[in-house]
């Protein structure tokens, strides 16, 4: 039987190319939206990790989210330490941990971010090999990191100043100091998979280097021996950076933004943001919130395809009618035939809709595989440009319900054609002829 | 074998068929002759149980199959009647064999490949077993379909019209093997035709008349 409706379909391929072909184009968005929605979200959610806050300089607040974050936008501006003290006092009463990162830099396009070792518990990020970050210059990379650059364990790199991963466009801190690589993190699935973790003190060394030469600093002197100080001498004067005296008292340095997970929940913290944006210059966006601003802003323009995918389901569902009613004129005969044959009307309606379901199935396969291989193609494009990794070759779930509807839409196109099958009066068609 | 009793139909009231008693024991060969209206066609298609009838018995092997509910009369007609028709028709998208095999299948036996090859060598054309039936010229198509309708061993084989396409060798060919299969699976052979070049063969005859004659 399922032979008999494969070749019935087969002996004429062109006229139902184009009803297999809509079904997939439907399937295929709708599949493709499905995991391109799933593992962004995904990527959204495991990066949320429970923080409730993100102070930064003034600008937008969702940019400040995407940069700090999920490592994606340009980073708000800077802010003075000296603003962000009380946040970092280990004492407040409020805030179980402050995070601060000092962005700006890379290399080979992944981001470098000074910081604490407290953003490892943050993303639960663990060392996969060698050791955690100690020392000025010391660095920790991320699982995708080392896949990609080929860094290992004692590699040394210098970082370029920006965000960018274009050669002319590089501004490379030429002239400084190599980071050496201490340790390599276990792939978390977080965003520390594509990060160059270092101590925020790193970023200030690298970058006091760069705008001031060499000046009267000594730690900085026998890490950049030998080489000529070509930049210009302005005369700016800041403070040797110490590793070892706390963050909050290096008053007068900056850094890009503060992540802050609170003790818990309650009316001062529900009115912080408020009063940070109010009374300072600071910017304080709550990611929960603008994500879900952020999801409004995609979920309206994914439901907008995904309506166009239905509607072109549908538009092919009509087409499998119309093909199945269009071939059932002309095999009218031969299923008269068949009945002559001994075949019931039961199994020629069985027939008509096999042929429907089969229609379907081809259709469907179609459509998923076109989806993956365009998600693939898509990962790919997402990996070189903002350094995420997604594969084209998860299978959710939601495609066995999307099965299901293509054999019910197959089923539903059949069942005209199917029942005309069943009332084909075999005296009146064999005679007719 | 082959019975019927006061059969009669009508496409509307005003103008009834009424057909003559038929009788046909197995391994015979009985001849329907008539001008075309006269109801030829009609007939074969009550016995072939394609058509009720609105009165009247027909018994094929000792069932009544105006008794059978439309599966159960599919299935017999399936196991027990061969068709063959005026122009040979067959299930365009499969091949001789595959139509063979799918007549086998439809009437509720094993698809036996064998038996097929059998059936296709005794006509002559076993060669086109892999062809389109479409590719074949009608004489070949006509004796497919014979083959068709011996596949399952039918105990009636009713055949309508079934050298009025071809050309006098052809059939003569075609109505020898009709008649010597008949004869070797030890079926009732039933033809309906006004074909003049038949009437020799068979000495069984019985003619139909106009209804609007026999009023």
């Amino acid at each position: 039987m399922i032979k008999l409706a494969w070749k019935n379909l087969t002996s004429k391929p062109l006229s139902m190319l184009l009803s297999v072909l809509l079904f997939a184009l439907g399937v295929g968005l709708i599949s493709l939206l499905l995991i391109l929605n799933k593992q962004l979200q995904e990527k959204f959610d495991k990066n949320l990790a429970g923080v409730d806050l993100v102070i930064g300089a003034k600008g937008s607040p969702l940019q400040l989210i995407l940069s700090s974050m999920y490592h994606v936008d340009n980073p708000t501006g800077n802010i003075p330490i000296k603003e962000v003290r009380p946040f970092l006092n280990p004492k407040h009463p409020l805030i179980k941990t402050a995070i601060p990162l000092s962005g700006g830099d890379s290399y080979r396009g992944f981001r470098i971010i000074g910081t604490t070792h407290e953003i490892l518990n943050l993303y639960e990020g663990a060392i996969g090999e060698g050791k955690k970050w100690e020392k000025n210059l010391d660095a920790v990379i991320g699982a995708s990191v080392a896949e990609k650059t080929g860094l290992k364990v004692g590699s040394r790199f210098k970082s370029a100043h920006g965000l960018i991963d274009v050669e002319e466009l590089i501004d490379m801190h030429r002239d400084d100091a190599d980071f050496v690589v201490t340790g390599i993190l276990k792939p978390s699935g977080s965003v520390l998979d594509q990060l160059i973790l270092t101590n925020t003190q790193s970023i200030w060394y690298v970058h006091d280097t760069h705008d001031h030469g060499d000046g009267n600093h000594e730690e900085h002197d026998h890490a950049h021996e030998g080489h000529d100080h070509n930049h210009d001498h302005d005369g700016h004067h800041h403070p040797p950076v110490e590793p070892t005296k706390a963050l909050r008292d290096e008053i007068d340095k900056d850094i890009t933004a503060l992540l802050i997970k609170f003790k818990g929940r309650n009316a001062q913290t529900l009115n912080m943001p408020r009063s940070i944006n109010e009374n300072t210059d600071l910017l304080a966006a709550s990611p929960a919130y603008e994500l879900n601003r952020l999801y409004d802003l995609m979920g309206s323009g994914e439901l907008l395809l995904r309506y166009i995918a239905f509607i072109i389901i549908i538009v092919s569902g009509l087409s499998i009618f119309i093909a199945l009613y269009n071939s059932l004129k002309e095999r009218r005969y031969e299923l008269a035939l068949m009945r002559v044959m001994g075949a019931s009307r039961a199994k020629l309606f069985f027939l008509i809709i096999l042929e429907g379901i089969l229609l379907a199935i081809i259709g469907y396969i179609l459509g998923i595989v076109l989806s993956h291989i365009a998600m693939s193609l898509l990962a790919g494009y997402m990996e070189s440009s903002y350094r995420y990794t997604f594969s084209g070759w998860i299978f959710l779930k939601e495609e066995i319900y999307l099965l299901i509807a293509a054999l019910g839409i197959g089923f539903l196109a059949a069942i005209l054609p199917a029942f005309q099958a069943f009332k084909t009066d075999i005296s009146t068609t064999l005679s007719r002829n | 074998m082959l019975q019927t009793e006061a059969l009669s139909y009508f496409y509307n009231k005003e103008n009834p068929l009424h057909f003559p008693d038929l009788k046909c024991e197995r391994g015979e060969q009985l001849l329907l002759l008539g001008q075309s209206g006269c109801g030829k066609t009609t007939l074969l298609h009550l016995l072939g149980g394609l058509l009720l009838p609105k009165g009247g018995k027909i018994s094929i092997n000792n069932t009544d199959i105006t008794k059978l509910s439309s599966t159960e009369l599919d299935k017999f007609r399936g196991q027990e009647i061969g068709i063959i028709f005026q122009k040979a028709h067959f299930v365009n998208a499969l091949t001789v064999e595959e139509n063979l095999l799918l007549a086998q299948s439809l009437a509720g036996n094993n698809p036996d490949k064998n038996a097929v090859h059998g059936f296709l060598q005794k006509l002559n054309v076993f060669h086109k077993l892999h062809s389109k039936t479409s590719e074949l010229s009608q004489g070949e198509q006509q004796r497919v379909a014979i083959a068709r309708a011996l596949v399952n061993r039918p105990s009636l084989i009713l055949a309508d019209e079934p050298t009025s396409a071809l050309d006098d060798t052809n059939t003569k060919e075609v109505i020898e093997l009709l008649e010597q299969q008949a004869k070797d699976s030890n079926a009732c052979l039933l033809i309906v035709t006004h074909d003049g070049r038949l009437k020799e063969r068979f000495s069984n005859r019985v003619e139909l008349t106009r209804p609007n004659i026999e009023i």
